[in-house]
């Protein structure tokens, strides 16, 4: 069973997690609920430092032994961070993903776009209705 | 999508579904690398039940599998199994099959799941064309249940319910015997690189044989393992996949399949194959390891000095040795160890380097 999300993060579809750190800046990953999805991540591809990126946009790539998943942006804005860690342990992925699996930090945009994002409670409906 | 007898068992193990030659298989109940792990150092449990079995039989069976088969069977004993290719006029591809001789003109083809069909039709259309009447073949695949035990505790369990002295099984050979009490066909062999044994019974049975190995095996760490695992211990072992490395434009001097090719006897395609012999082939498979960060996937470009020069047929991380690694057709300038290449992963191009096949032997 996946970790409850936790309520202090916002959420996308696609199974990232946004988390504001204040002064305009997110911490992003993907929920534990894709890792259990994924299972065994054996690769993390991160995005360059500096680089530009648009909401819902690929922004990493995640590859376990079967399969290839892009990672998308839940806000628009700068890579000011990555998390380098997972290039020695990807599976930091698989054991915290809301936490020592964090893959980015992305200096907003627009803060607007992180209000629309999903809170804890709407995301657990989504992939209530949405198991896989 | 077929069901093999042991979808339900599947199901209430929890294992993720996927689609696989026309039938919905386990791809893993756990975590790849889990089962990968468990089936190297205990013991593995695959359902193999997709598979096809073709019987030939007949005062002329013989004679229909040596005009079907790349490998020379006249000398082939009773109990003995061969890998063979079915190749067409070309020298290409149909299927890569095991034939075990079960008794004097009495042979079992086993096919790859969603090749079944095409060699069925194949071996007829043969037979038909070269009057072979003496030479029954008969579709067994949907009365035959399979399933491989593999790893180094395989033996140990797999002796307590089979009739007979399994030690003395040797490696490519099988034995009629029963298993639990039903007649059965075990062969020690496989396609993991490790030891263990192919287990053939009657399709309505197999799930009791099945069900005893779970629980007998569970006090030796036996655990089932889907075709996720089954991949990445293949790869390791250097072993290849039909609708990857093989396929009907792909020959068996181009892969690793020349010494099971005998042009010393009649065969379709042998023609085709001694010119290519006598000419040498241009491009070659090979296994290769990634140097860089990143892991090579079916079908992702190979590069050397810039440009594409082949592609990638199967690739993953490899559990066992920690770093991605992969099958690709390169041409035979590049096929030696130590080459340089590059694969495009994305929009990157990462460095890799031809290695020597396979990726992982086995202790002895």
């Amino acid at each position: 069973m996946a970790k409850p999300s936790p309520n202090d993060r916002r959420y996308t579809k696609e199974h990232e997690w946004a988390k504001a750190d204040g002064g305009g800046t997110v911490t992003m990953g993907i929920t534990d609920h894709a890792q259990e999805l994924l299972t065994d991540v054996v690769y993390v591809e991160l995005p360059a430092v500096g680089r530009r990126v648009k909401q819902a946009q690929p922004i990493a790539v995640v590859e376990s032994v079967k399969s290839v998943s892009d990672i998308f942006a839940p806000v628009s804005g700068e890579v000011i961070e990555v998390n380098q860690a997972l290039e020695a342990a990807p599976e930091l992925v698989n054991k915290d993903a809301f936490g020592e699996g964090w893959v980015a930090r992305i200096r907003m945009e627009s803060p607007d776009e992180f209000d629309g994002l999903m809170t804890a409670e709407q995301y657990e409906e989504h992939i209530k209705a949405n198991p896989h | 999508m077929k069901r093999t007898p042991l979808y339900e068992r599947h199901l209430a193990l929890g294992a993720t579904m996927t689609e696989f030659g026309g039938w919905a298989m386990p791809v893993q109940y756990s975590s790849v690398i889990e089962e990968h792990r468990n089936t190297r150092t205990l013991a593995g449990l695959f359902d193999v039940c997709h598979m096809g079995e073709i019987e030939v039989r007949g005062p002329q069976a013989l004679e229909l599998l040596q005009w079907v088969m790349s490998r020379n069977l006249a000398g082939q004993r009773i109990g003995e199994m061969k890998l063979s290719a079915i190749t067409n006029e070309k020298g290409g591809i149909i299927d890569d099959v095991t034939v075990y001789k079960r008794a004097e003109e009495h042979y079992m083809v086993v096919t790859n799941a969603a090749t079944r069909e095409g060699d069925l039709a194949w071996i007829l259309k043969a037979k038909n064309a070269r009057g072979l009447d003496g030479a029954d073949v008969t579709d067994l695949s949907d009365t035959i249940g399979k399933v491989d035990i593999q790893g180094p505790l395989a033996q140990k369990i797999l002796a307590e319910i089979v009739e007979g002295d399994l030690e003395a099984l040797r490696f490519y050979h099988a034995m009629d015997t029963r298993v639990a009490g039903m007649p059965a066909l075990v062969s020690r062999s496989g396609y993991t690189g490790e030891d263990g044994f192919e287990v053939y019974t009657e399709a309505g049975r197999i799930g009791e044989i099945w069900d005893l190995l779970m629980s007998i095996g569970d006090a030796h760490g036996l655990k089932p393992a889907g075709l996720g695992a089954r991949d990445t211990l293949r790869l390791e072992a250097g072993m290849m996949l039909f609708g990857h490395e093989m396929c009907q434009t792909v020959t068996p001097f181009e892969v690793v399949y020349g010494w099971i090719t005998d042009l010393d006897k009649e065969f379709i395609g042998r023609d085709a194959l001694r010119r290519q012999k006598e000419e040498g082939v241009r491009r070659k498979l090979v296994g290769f390891e990634i140097l860089d960060r990143g892991i090579a996937r079916h079908g992702y470009p190979v590069l050397a000095g810039g440009e594409k020069v082949g592609e990638v047929t199967s690739g993953t991380y490899s559990p066992t040795l920690g770093k991605a690694i992969g099958l690709a057709f390169v041409p035979v300038q590049y096929m030696d160890p130590g080459t340089p290449l590059e694969i495009g992963i994305r929009n990157q191009r990462v460095k890799a380097a031809v290695v020597p096949l396979p990726f992982y032997r086995r202790k002895k």
